[in-house]
């Protein structure tokens, strides 16, 4: 824009205004902004519809056709799936124990390396930041089948540790890369402050570094601990029939034309993914997210 | 002299935190390395040997797993493509649209909306969102039910969505808050002025978006689709759940030749060609990634 058109249309801005502010307050005009509820209110249904479908089948005690609605709702099906010695139990705990062990695991390797790629000079750094992504990179079925032949082999398969092994695998990308971008937006001046007045690399890291990385290492550790809750194939394949963690029982039921057992499954799946949903940006802030794999 | 001194000590310590620096990578890179290469090599090997003629001839170089597969599967390695080409299509149009109107409207009610809204099936694990889809889309189903109640169907016309519209449905719904965040979040961070200046100028919302703020976004959008790509190659609960029937998708025969008949041979086969296809996406990310990288620093 040259300096004279800037002016010229700067001095007609206001006479615009008046109109185009009206305008665009409604959204494009009062037939823009119904147009545009419209809309919004599709996508609310093709959202929540599926949701709530899964929601009437965990209290429908009868649904045949044609009722369009559930003919009974009760909650016996509640009390049959977490009856005392019933599976949802046994496969609730695997799977906390598995998701539990999968973050201790998968931060254990992803500090570390998050920090130096983030802060440290390391050679072919893009490379390295890379390689994690990798594994995301490739379809992993067929990873997956030899993953699972090769703990044949060592006699792994249909264990906890092959199972927080393979959900590792998948948590590592989240981990080291949201690591590495929440150790980046450390602000530096307040390292070299601490520096300057005498403390030493590592007291550094643990006073200055990591509680400000916190956040962003808070979040990594809720992803892992989702993708390991939510994850199927690998466990299907590494774990099954041992390990029936709530994916898997969830997987059977539905199989089995068992709705309401999958759906109460898939319920309870569902509680800490909602959750977190709606608390992800407090720890995810937008200058991590926009470093997430720089 | 103490100049020397102090260039040999600089290096020493840009040697020692390099070398620490490693250290500290090593062990996260050696895991994917035991747990991710190595049992990827042996889908390369599988793919491409079979056995020996001899029984104690150990295996040999051949091609028969890939004929095999094509053979057997290849209707399911077309409809694998078409099914993610055309979610990919769907998911890119909504995320442009959700981060556009997030970035770009004005009114501020709705644009609130759409933020609340469009996230919800982001962190609703592949396997749940199958199971809903699978009773909400079904002939029977919720939907038609609906529709039914509503005078819009007679139960005459419905018709079950559980094929390859049930597979790009399920694809779409859990896919485009992930991308529409990604891509709403680069919009985000933005620099106003361009779009301002724009405005200024008189254009049109459809026409900023188009020509200003979705060519500054396309590598984000590109990475995310890329992503999401291979997440959908390598979904196998909601192929499984939603349409088992054949054509399905390769990640279905994959598994089904594993447990059925213990034929890593031609389960590696489709395996290899389905990195083949992700890569060829891959490839073309890569290539803008380095033409981007290249101006920005």
């Amino acid at each position: 824009m040259t300096q004279a058109s800037f002016w010229q249309n700067q001095a007609q801005a206001p006479k615009q205004t008046l109109a185009a502010r009206i305008g665009d307050l409604a959204g494009g005009g009062i037939m823009g902004a119904l147009a545009v509820g419209f809309c919004i209110l599709l996508l609310a249904i093709a959202i929540f519809g599926p949701l709530t479908n899964l929601l009437l089948w965990t209290v429908a005690e009868q649904w045949y056709f044609p009722h369009t609605f559930p003919a009974r709702y009760g909650f016996d099906f509640w009390a049959r799936v977490f009856h005392p010695d019933g599976n949802a139990f046994v496969s609730l705990r695997y799977s906390l124990v598995i998701a539990v062990l999968t973050v201790i695991f998968c931060l254990s390797l992803a500090i570390p390396a998050g920090y130096a790629l983030a802060r440290l000079a390391l050679p072919a750094r893009a490379l390295i930041l890379l390689v994690f992504l990798v594994p995301q990179a490739f379809p992993n079925i067929p990873v997956h089948i030899n993953i699972a032949r090769v703990f044949y082999q060592l006699d792994l398969h249909g264990t906890v540790g092959a199972v927080v092994l393979v959900h590792t695998l998948h948590g590592m990308v989240y981990a080291v890369w949201i690591a590495t971008a929440a150790f980046g937006a450390v602000d530096k001046t307040l390292e070299e402050a601490a520096r300057d007045i005498g403390a030493g690399p590592i007291r550094t890291f643990f006073t200055i570094t990591l509680p400000s990385a916190m956040p962003g290492i808070i979040a990594s550790a809720i992803f892992v601990f989702l993708e390991s809750l939510d994850e199927f194939t690998g466990t299907y394949f590494v774990g099954a029939p041992e390990i029936t963690t709530l994916p898997m029982l969830m997987f059977r039921a539905g199989m089995e034309g068992n709705y309401q057992v999958a759906s109460i499954t898939a319920l309870v799946l569902l509680v800490p993914s909602v959750l977190f949903m709606i608390v992800v940006e407090r720890f995810l802030r937008a200058d991590v997210l926009a470093a997430v794999g720089r | 002299m103490a100049q020397a001194t102090a260039f040999y000590l600089t290096g020493l310590i840009m040697n020692a935190s390099r070398f620490s620096g490693l250290l500290l990578v090593a062990p996260a890179v050696l895991f994917i390395a035991g747990l991710f290469v190595y049992p990827l090599s042996y889908s390369f090997i599988d793919a491409f040997t079979v056995a020996g003629d001899a029984a104690d001839a150990g295996t040999r170089f051949s091609l028969a797993n890939f004929v095999l597969a094509f053979e057997l599967y290849g209707d399911d390695i077309v409809f694998t493509v078409l099914i993610v080409s055309l979610s990919a299509v769907l998911i890119a149009s909504g995320a442009i649209l959700i981060g556009g109107y997030i970035t770009l409207g004005t009114n501020r009610f709705l644009v609130n909306a759409v933020r609340i809204l469009y996230r919800w099936p982001l962190f609703i694990p592949f396997i749940v969102a199958a199971q809903c889809m699978r009773t909400f889309l079904a002939k029977n189903g919720l939907m038609n039910g609906v529709l039914i109640e509503m005078g819009m169907l007679t139960p005459l016309e419905t018709t079950g969505f559980l094929d390859w519209r049930g597979i790009v449905i399920t694809f779409v719904w859990k896919q485009l808050p992930f991308v529409a965040l990604l891509v709403t979040g680069a919009m985000a961070s933005l620099d106003r002025a361009g779009i301002e200046a724009a405005r200024d100028l008189g254009a049109g919302r459809l026409r900023i978006l188009w020509q200003i703020v979705v060519p500054q976004v396309m590598p984000t959008l590109i990475v995310a689709l890329v992503l999401s790509i291979v997440t959908m190659m390598s979904v196998l609960s909601v192929p499984v759940m939603i349409s088992g029937h054949s054509p399905t998708m390769m990640t279905v025969q994959m598994a089904f030749r594993v447990n059925a008949y213990h034929d890593y041979g031609t389960a590696n086969a489709l395996g290899v060609i389905s990195y083949l296809i992700t890569g060829l996406v891959a490839w073309i990310y890569l290539r803008r990634g380095v033409a981007g990288k290249g101006g920005e620093k």
